[in-house]
């Protein structure tokens, strides 16, 4: 139980990032992907809080893996990312106070985070400290980077900005829906829709993967490059 | 009279906890697939939503006024619990019910509306009759919005979706467009 093999180092930390993205394959954490990226300095935030969150409460639970009684297991892990979220509650009130407020309740709700909880029960519970954080790290990177891919494209098209600075010229008129709810909607069915295309492109034969793509351009009626371009073609 | 109409109205359709405030995404995606399941799903979170509000409201009024900070974690606590509560009771008293309920009832816990509601009704100081007004508007709003969206999800499985848009990413742009419809009623209230 204290030392299965399992992936390596570089492989766990980097999994989490990628190959097991929390939010864009396993739709998990959903909540504040699409509530607080509006912009990209509110995306960091949330994301660095989450990260900080993940890795605390992983050391935390792999490191008292042995003590705790398997029917309150969950209830301890809860209540353990509770103490955390609080303290980093006040950590963001103390340091950035504008963004603190403009996240509001969606800070306390890192606590029902499934991505958090998820971690626990299937990884920290069952390995070692040092394997616990890495594979913490490797999500909350992911998370981070999600919210990133979220929020870069929903402020520059929804506010002409990149982290507040004016990018895009005084003539560019903000497509104001981006940076709303919908925008949120709009903006995560756009990656999952450049997920799937990612998937079926590396899971098919080249001859196959030719006609597939031609029947995705037909479905899509655009081009799918890259993240980025999607967002520009909204 | 108005103030609490106002704070029903504007849970149930303006600020609704799906589509404005994306609360409640994961029964939102895993259980609007039937109608009937939406349904229920969505009255049992009622249900807990006003258990929650009237706990989260006890709480802090009689607990937490000396020490705030202690909010998340009690908040979690007392409404898991409540949760089991509530399902011992049910199982109890009608067995029926509880075995038309099935997994949902538990993994109600879980739902981030549940736990946000308890905070959005801190943050606003909601007073009791507020505070269960804004409950039982936030929970018809989510039974609401789950059966739109079971509705729309049917119709999809007979039509023919191109591969790309399969799964999540089809019901994530349904949602944009339902969200847009609903920020329609901003103007309800001016």
């Amino acid at each position: 139980m204290t030392t299965a093999p399992g992936p390596a180092p570089q492989e766990l930390l980097l999994r989490g990032i990628w190959r097991e993205n929390p939010v864009l394959v396993t739709t998990l954490g959903l909540c504040p992907t699409l509530a607080v990226t509006n912009s990209i300095a509110n995306s960091l935030t949330m994301g660095i809080a989450t990260l900080c969150v993940l890795v605390c409460s992983s050391v935390l639970v792999s490191s008292a893996r042995k003590y705790v009684p398997n029917q309150v297991r969950i209830s301890t892990y809860i209540l353990i990312i509770a103490t955390f979220v609080t303290l980093a509650d006040m950590v963001l009130e103390a340091i950035v106070p504008v963004i603190h407020k403009a996240l509001g309740a969606f800070i306390a709700l890192i606590v029902v985070n499934c991505i958090i909880l998820g971690r626990q029960e299937a990884f920290a519970s069952k390995n070692t400290v040092g394997r616990s954080a890495l594979d913490a790290l490797g999500v909350g990177a992911g998370f981070t980077l999600t919210l990133l891919l979220m929020g870069a494209p929903r402020e520059l098209l929804g506010a002409g900005s990149l982290l507040g600075y004016n990018v895009m010229g005084p003539h560019f008129e903000p497509w104001v829906i981006m940076i709303l709810p919908p925008g949120g909607f709009l903006m995560i069915g756009l990656l999952l829709i450049g997920k799937n295309w990612w998937a079926l492109r590396t899971a098919q034969p080249k001859a196959e993967r030719i006609a597939a793509m031609a029947a995705a351009r037909a479905a899509a009626a655009r081009p799918a490059h890259a993240r980025t371009r999607e967002g520009a073609l909204v | 009279m108005t103030d609490l109409a106002f704070i029903f109205i504007s849970a149930l359709v303006i600020n609704n906890f799906v589509l404005a405030y994306f609360l409640g995404l994961c029964p939102f995606l895993g259980v609007s697939s039937r109608v009937d399941t939406a349904l229920r799903l969505g009255l049992a979170t009622t249900f807990v939503m006003l258990v929650a509000s009237t706990a989260a409201w006890a709480l802090n009024t009689f607990v937490l006024e000396e020490a705030p900070y202690l909010r998340v974690i009690s908040f979690i606590v007392v409404i898991a619990s409540m949760v089991q509560i509530v399902e011992l009771l049910i199982k109890k008293t009608s067995p029926a019910l509880f075995r038309e309920l099935g997994i949902y009832l538990p993994l109600i816990t879980t739902n981030c509306a549940i736990l946000g509601l308890a905070i959005f009704q801190t943050n606003r100081a909601y007073n009791f009759a507020q505070g269960f007004t804004f409950a039982v508007g936030a929970g018809l709003g989510f039974t609401m919005v789950m059966i739109l969206m079971a509705s729309i999800r049917v119709q999809t499985e007979l039509a023919r979706v191109p591969a790309l848009l399969k799964g999540p990413a089809l019901v994530f742009l349904l949602a944009a467009t339902l969200s847009m419809a609903f920020m329609g009623f901003a103007g309800l209230f001016s």
